[in-house]
């Protein structure tokens, strides 16, 4: 399996894949910051959905991890992008058989490829993550924030844990996507239906029927990330995202090694 | 067959069926160890799936079949030892030819310095760096060729090698292909391009419709066709007169460009001479044509020209 974890990663580091991930990354990741900062001021708001952080909530632990945290439903969806087109454009472009035939055993190709997205993201996680870090100290002075807080255990604990929730929301995302790509076997449809899901059909039916949103899977992966609310519990968006993952794993694992590959 | 008497590939009733379509009934054949064979067949008659059951990429509705003594239930215990090329060159446009060849290399474990002498092998050393999506059609072909040696296989399974190549890319692969079968590898090769097929293989497997409808030595399956006679008289007049006295005698004649073209046996050309003789008709030529691989293919499969 670290055969196929290797040959993965030589296909996920080509320059346009990883530049263009990178950069990606790193620009939502300076908007964001740069956001909460430069309009800490502003009535229009510097945060999500219109509301305001100022500088004294700013001046503690949390400021440190603030415009990081926003991003990270933003890696999530990135990270389902990615994982999407890796799996379906082994069917699209019909690489697997030439996969197939090097490696026989399907499981070891499925678990090898989901290993080698793994690191991918945690890659990405940790420049987003470092990027949001050094552009918060940069633009504290500016936003008249007291970093002395930042330099804390306690900060150090609240980045690490914020780390760690994001990481598990994007792998939940990426492993949405990678089952929509083994499912549809194609690149956009599997992008397009993600996408299209987490971003505009969960909200449309949170919003009609309110008793959804805790059920539903982009939400709670987004919750994780945000290391849950009195609302929508950490657990219970674990449990609920897991299920989801496992049973919709577990079909799409049964089918890639069952199914003929045909074309 | 090899030393140990067991041939590289062994199908039994293989069957593969897609709802009530037979894609493959009931096929049965051997492909000896140490050979060149051909597969051919018209489009649609099963010979990619016969090929893609062989490489374990999808599960026969009935029968068996081993590749080099293994069961294709299996295809991890020789797959190792498989070098294959299906329907074309698949390979990721974004990556250099050199950077594909290398994943597949990391994938099954053949060391990296292979890439660069299968590169020179098949002519893209100097293109090796340049994305697969600049390449020609040719060239993707030939990354195909070459990744399909990366095991530095005992059995070649190559489906349509040949594709999109020029004339000089047909008589290199042909070389290889040569190269590889005087070195012991044995290779199954399916192609269009009968003509290079009957220059190549000593065995064939012809399939019509899913099913094999000869399986054996390319000279057993010539030579079991009746040749063609062709006559040609002295003097163009002669043509009608020679005509009805050979269709007299029971002969079935076609004229093509003043020649007429009997199909008989070789024997039969020198009651034809003489027939003609003593019709006081002088032949400039006579002349015996074994069918080619070509001509006996569209005789046993049917298909139109």
């Amino acid at each position: 399996m670290i055969r196929v974890v290797i040959a993965e990663l030589r296909k996920l580091r080509r320059p346009s894949l990883l530049l263009g991930t990178i950069a990606t990354v790193g620009g939502l990741s300076a908007l964001f910051t740069s956001i909460v900062f430069l309009m800490i001021n502003s009535k229009d708001g510097n945060t999500k959905r219109g509301e305001s952080i100022g500088p004294k909530e700013l001046s503690e632990a949390l400021g440190l991890v603030y415009g990081f945290k926003l991003v990270g439903v933003f890696l999530g969806v990135v990270a389902l992008c990615i994982f999407a087109s890796q799996t379906a454009q082994e069917y699209s472009l019909g690489t697997l058989r030439n996969l197939l035939v090097r490696q026989p055993s399907r499981m070891k190709i499925l678990a090898g490829k989901f290993i080698a997205m793994k690191l991918f993201a945690l890659v990405m996680v940790l420049f987003a993550g470092a990027l949001s870090i050094a552009i918060s100290f940069a633009l504290a002075g500016r936003a008249k924030v007291d970093t002395t807080a930042w330099g804390t255990s306690a900060a150090m604990h609240l980045l690490f844990e914020s780390a760690l929730n994001i990481f598990i929301a994007t792998l939940c995302f990426g492993t949405f996507g990678a089952i929509l790509g083994l499912l549809l076997r194609s690149p956009i449809s599997a992008i397009a239906v993600g996408v299209l899901w987490n971003l505009i059909l969960e909200n449309i039916l949170a919003a009609l029927i309110n008793s959804t949103a805790k059920w539903l899977p982009g939400i709670n992966f987004a919750n994780l990330g945000e290391g849950g609310n009195p609302k929508l519990t950490y657990k219970h968006s674990i449990t609920v995202s897991l299920g989801y993952l496992i049973i919709s794993g577990a079909l799409a694992a049964v089918l890639f090694k069952k199914r003929d590959v045909a074309n | 067959m090899n030393k140990t008497g067991i041939p590289a590939i062994s199908a039994s009733d293989l069957s593969k069926n897609y709802g009530e379509r037979a894609a493959l009934s009931h096929g049965s054949f051997i492909v000896p160890a140490g050979s060149i064979c051909g597969f051919v067949g018209p489009n649609g008659s099963g010979k990619t799936t016969t090929i893609r059951m062989l490489l374990g990429l999808i599960t026969p509705s009935g029968g068996s079949a081993t590749v080099l003594g293994e069961s294709i239930k299996h295809p991890e215990k020789y797959l190792p030892r498989v070098g294959a090329m299906i329907e074309g060159p698949a390979f990721y446009p974004a990556l250099s030819g050199c950077e594909n060849l290398k994943v597949l290399a990391e994938l099954g474990g053949f060391p990296l310095s292979r890439v660069d002498e299968l590169l020179a092998k098949v002519g893209l050393a100097d293109r090796g760096s340049s994305k697969f999506k600049t390449y020609s059609l040719g060239m993707k072909q030939r990354l195909g060729i070459a990744a399909a040696l990366l095991p530095n296989p005992e059995l070649l399974i190559l489906d349509e090698p040949t594709n999109g190549l020029d004339p000089s890319g047909i008589q290199e692969v042909r070389g290889i292909i040569k190269d590889l079968a005087n070195g012991g590898t044995t290779v199954f090769v399916s192609s269009h391009i009968l003509s290079e097929l009957e220059m190549i293989c000593e065995y064939l497997v012809m399939l019509r419709e899913g099913k094999v409808i000869f399986s054996g030595r390319t000279q057993e399956l010539l030579s079991s066709q009746k040749p063609m006679i062709i006559a040609r008289p002295e003097y163009e007049v002669d043509l009608t007169k020679l005509t009805n006295t050979l269709s007299e005698a029971g002969y079935q004649i076609t004229i093509v460009d003043g020649n007429l073209h009997v199909i008989a046996a070789k024997e039969a050309s020198a009651e034809i001479n003489r027939l003609a003789f003593d019709s006081g008709i002088t032949l400039s030529s006579i002349s015996i044509v074994l069918p080619t691989l070509e001509e006996t293919f569209f005789e046993m499969t049917g298909d139109d020209r």
